[in-house]
């Protein structure tokens, strides 16, 4: 057993995710989720906000990380939505807009479609900078963001009215796969604007870092695909109620399933490795 | 006697590809033999016709207007269509062209699975279709995030203070014009000094706008870090060692909780102080942080895992789901077997 | 000479920085700054292409093993910029039809949008994706409780892994109320509330003090290594 070829444990493992999505494709069922407190805090205050607050949401991730964080951007996009607050969207990362974008379509596009660009919500793309962009917005933001992606000048847009720097925002979100994310929003945005909310989703990765900011300076976090499952069902269980959740705003709920059995493997693997190297020593004690 | 080892394992390694790509291959034909078929990608063209108008303060503004509007220009792009949609309109109407499958982003979707299959590959060992894929990444990364660079800070930022008429006429007609910003030519000229590091000269030339992103950088995370991390943070683990419910009465799990993670910082700060010898108090305190350490990696570990394998779930949906045509969970090829999503829980 | 003036520009850049927070007149000193600094950021990716382009083109041209993939390399970089600084499919923004460079890169059906979905976006996320398979066989091979601390990091582990999916609730949901601090996944918030937020507190703040010193000595000059070796 010592000697296990490792392509047997890549099996086991393409196994142990790939069957569960195979049977919760054809069954349709997902795990009950109930809320950690980070992830009701998230749902709270979105859920305090009077309607017609602007919100900016900060789109730090690309495609490596889009199985942990679209699932959170689409929930929050959709919980924004149907509490008629206006998104603000920028990106710290240069695939963000794109994904941005990608959300956008998915979720004000085709169920909002009365949302109107510039007005009900925008996206002003991507800056090269990392927290230097940060710190410019923390005093002046359009100086930052001088034009929406489609050239328009913010100072144009009806939805920027009265904005003038990060602090205007009530609200903050946001969605981070790593450098520059959500520690960075903390300490250049969050830290020097006390009664600004911010919100992180964060990948799995990230989450052990960021949860020491957490109540303090980070109001509530989503951490990894749990917390994305955990806020998806509190965002449909507001919206929908009884009803069937269509199923784009059920992705990460079905990647629980996967999450279980590869976790479960996981360990059976590790109790595994120590019961022979256990074994092992056992047996090199008592022969002569 | 190595050799002659790796010798013989070399032709099983490759019975082993060569059986693992046959395997793929009549897996792939007999799936796209069933039913209907798989990994196909449809589009329809919407068409919007604008017309402009000019408002009292003279500004030309575009907005979408009916059919056979004078003077209005056409726009056309194609739109994603599930297969559900496709065969909605074939039902309705046999051969219609409105919706039909894309054969570009159908390529696009069988190159991806390609590459998704690719990288995979490296599982079994370095191979030819794993280089290429990593080289055609490499090669696509650079680009795309010099494209992206030039298109969202550049042009807005830098070209359109330099020769503001210009970039308005060219890609950014929304932009109010202006003339030119003299100050602008201050990050221009450190910028083309930092590209000449790409040619002999340029290891002196380009100290100082180097020296001027670093002296920046540094100053930017000093403030934010002395604020954020080190005055915040201890704010945050100021905690009372005795806390008390709104009504009045012993909190003993908060009591606790706050006691323990006072402790836990202090203790784990005495680790890293490696100036004072980690004897006595000092050395039991240093055992304590390392605890503390352990918990902590161990759940950095817990969340680590838990975000690769939402990664690796996450590729096998679009194995599945988009190129395989296995099943179909958001309903968009509304295949029979596909249940609404439901709760476990009785 | 270019040294001291480097050192000198280090100097007041970083000042800038420093004294904005506490000087509101500085603030648009600050901000100019910053947005310099963004634009030469933008500036570095375009040096990051430049010298892939070099790299590799010295490795096309020595015909050394493996020159093919920089072949490959070079012409999917090429290929990248040509759509996407040409906007190669893109159709004008609606707010300005006439004029056809108006659109953005990336919209939907153009040629940069379809090599960010069906060439970037597939392997940059089975590369990360990958990463699972090699997590499992390194937890099985080297994961080894073989004293306290490493028992508390894999018992730790377990918690977490089992806490935060439905197994948690399967294996301690039994548990009476008074017992719920118990159950898996009540102990997985535990945890990361107390003890991952104590340890990971005083990284934070080790850190921090590492980057105020690394800084100080990088504006007074004590740090010169990014200029390189010679005067």
């Amino acid at each position: 057993m010592s000697g296990l070829d490792r392509r047997w444990i890549y099996l086991a493992m393409m196994l142990a995710v790939a069957l569960p999505i195979l049977w919760n494709g054809v069954t349709g069922k997902t795990f009950p989720e109930s809320p950690t407190p980070p992830s009701q805090a998230c749902f709270d205050a979105i859920e305090a906000l009077p309607e017609g607050s602007r919100v900016l949401v900060s789109f730090d991730y690309d495609p490596a990380s889009e199985g942990e964080l679209a699932p959170m951007a689409t929930s929050f996009m959709r919980h924004l939505m149907h509490k008629r607050l206006k998104p603000v969207v920028i990106a710290l990362w240069p695939l963000g807009p794109t994904k941005a974008e990608e959300t956008i379509a998915s979720v004000i596009k085709t169920d909002f479609p009365d949302r109107v660009n510039g007005k009900d919500f925008v996206n002003l793309g991507f800056q090269t900078g990392n927290e230097g962009v940060l710190k410019v917005i923390g005093t002046d933001f359009r100086k930052q963001f001088p034009v929406d992606r489609s050239g328009t000048p913010v100072d144009r847009l009806p939805i920027m009215e009265g904005i003038t720097k990060a602090g205007d925002f009530p609200l903050v979100i946001t969605i981070s796969a790593g450098y520059p994310g959500g520690k960075e929003w903390v300490q250049y945005v969050s830290s020097s604007n006390p009664g600004l909310v911010l919100l992180a989703g964060v990948t799995g990765v990230q989450a052990s870092q960021v949860y020491s900011y957490y109540p303090g300076q980070l109001r509530g976090m989503l951490a990894a695909i749990k917390g994305a499952a955990e806020y998806e069902a509190l965002v449909s269980a507001a919206i929908d109620g009884d009803r069937v959740t269509a199923p784009k705003y059920t992705e990460a709920r079905r990647r629980m399933a996967p999450q279980l059995f590869g976790h479960l493997l996981l360990i059976a693997l590790i109790v595994l490795g120590n019961a022979m190297y256990f074994a092992q020593k056992r047996c090199k004690a008592v022969a002569p | 006697m190595s050799d002659a080892i790796t010798d013989q394992a070399a032709p099983a390694q490759g019975r082993w590809w060569i059986g693992l790509f046959l395997v793929i291959a009549v897996l792939v034909a007999i799936r796209a033999g069933m039913g209907e078929g798989m990994g196909r990608v449809y589009v329809q063209t919407e068409t919007t016709r604008y017309a402009s108008t000019t408002n009292e303060q003279g500004r030309v503004a575009w907005s979408a207007v009916a059919d056979g509007t004078a003077g209005a220009v056409t726009i056309e792009r194609d739109l994603f269509r599930t297969a559900g949609q496709f065969r909605a309109a074939e039902s309705a109407a046999p051969g219609q062209q409105a919706i039909r499958v894309s054969w570009d982003r159908t390529i696009g979707l069988w190159l991806a699975a390609f590459f998704t299959l690719a990288v995979f590959s490296f599982l079994a060992g370095d191979n030819p279709a794993y280089k290429l894929t990593e080289s055609i990444v490499i090669g696509v990364s650079a680009g795309y995030w010099m494209v992206v660079a030039f298109w969202e800070t550049l042009v807005p930022k830098l070209l359109a203070n330099l020769a503001p008429d210009m970039v308005k006429a060219w890609c950014m007609p929304n932009l109010e014009g202006g003339a030119f910003n003299p100050i602008a030519l201050i990050p221009l000229g450190l910028g083309i000094m930092l590209l000449s590091q790409l040619t002999p000269l340029g290891r002196h030339v380009g100290r100082w706008p180097l020296a001027f992103v670093i002296g920046t950088f540094a100053g930017l995370k000093m403030v934010s870090h002395v604020e954020s991390d080190i005055i915040e943070q201890v704010r945050a683990t100021m905690l009372p060692l005795v806390a008390f419910e709104d009504d009045g009465s012993f909190a003993a799990w908060a009591s606790i909780r706050n006691v323990l993670i006072i402790v836990g910082v202090l203790c784990t700060l005495a680790y890293f102080v490696f100036s004072v010898e980690h004897k006595g108090a000092v050395g039991r305190a240093a055992r304590v942080g390392v605890w503390f350490l352990m918990i902590t990696f161990g759940s950095a570990f817990g969340f680590t895992v838990m975000g690769r394998i939402a990664l690796l779930a996450a590729r096998f949906e679009f194995l599945f789901i988009d190129w395989l045509w296995l099943i179909d969970p958001k309903g968009e090829r509304a295949m029979a077997v596909v249940a609404a999503a439901t709760q476990l829980v009785p | 000479m270019s040294r001291s003036i480097a050192l000198l520009i280090c100097l007041v850049g970083g000042l800038t920085m420093l004294v904005s927070p506490f000087l509101p007149m500085a603030t648009g000193w600050a901000n100019d700054v910053t947005d310099w600094f963004n634009i030469l950021a933008a500036m570095a990716f375009v040096l990051g292409g430049g010298s892939l382009l070099k790299v590799q083109l010295m490795r096309l041209s020595a015909r050394g093993p493996g020159w093919g993939y920089s072949a490959v390399t070079l012409l999917a970089f090429a290929v990248t910029l040509w759509v996407g600084l040409g906007k190669v499919g893109v159709v004008a923004d609606p707010s300005a039809p006439m004029v056809p460079w108006s659109g953005k890169p990336d919209d939907e059906g153009s040629a940069f949008w379809w090599i960010y979905l069906y060439v970037m976006t597939p392997i940059t996320s089975t590369l990360f994706a990958v990463l699972a398979f090699y997590v499992a066989s390194a937890a099985f091979r080297a994961f080894r409780a073989k004293n306290l601390e490493a028992t508390l990091l894999l018992a730790t582990a377990f918690v977490i892994l089992l806490g935060r999916t439905f197994a948690g609730v399967v294996l301690t949901g039994w548990l009476p109320d008074w017992a719920s601090g118990l159950r898996l996944e009540n102990l997985a918030v535990t945890i990361m509330d107390v003890f991952n937020t104590a340890g990971n507190r005083a990284i934070i703040i080790g850190i921090a003090l590492g980057v105020a010193s690394t800084g100080i000595r990088l504006l007074l000059g004590l740090d010169r290594s990014y200029l390189g070796g010679d005067a």
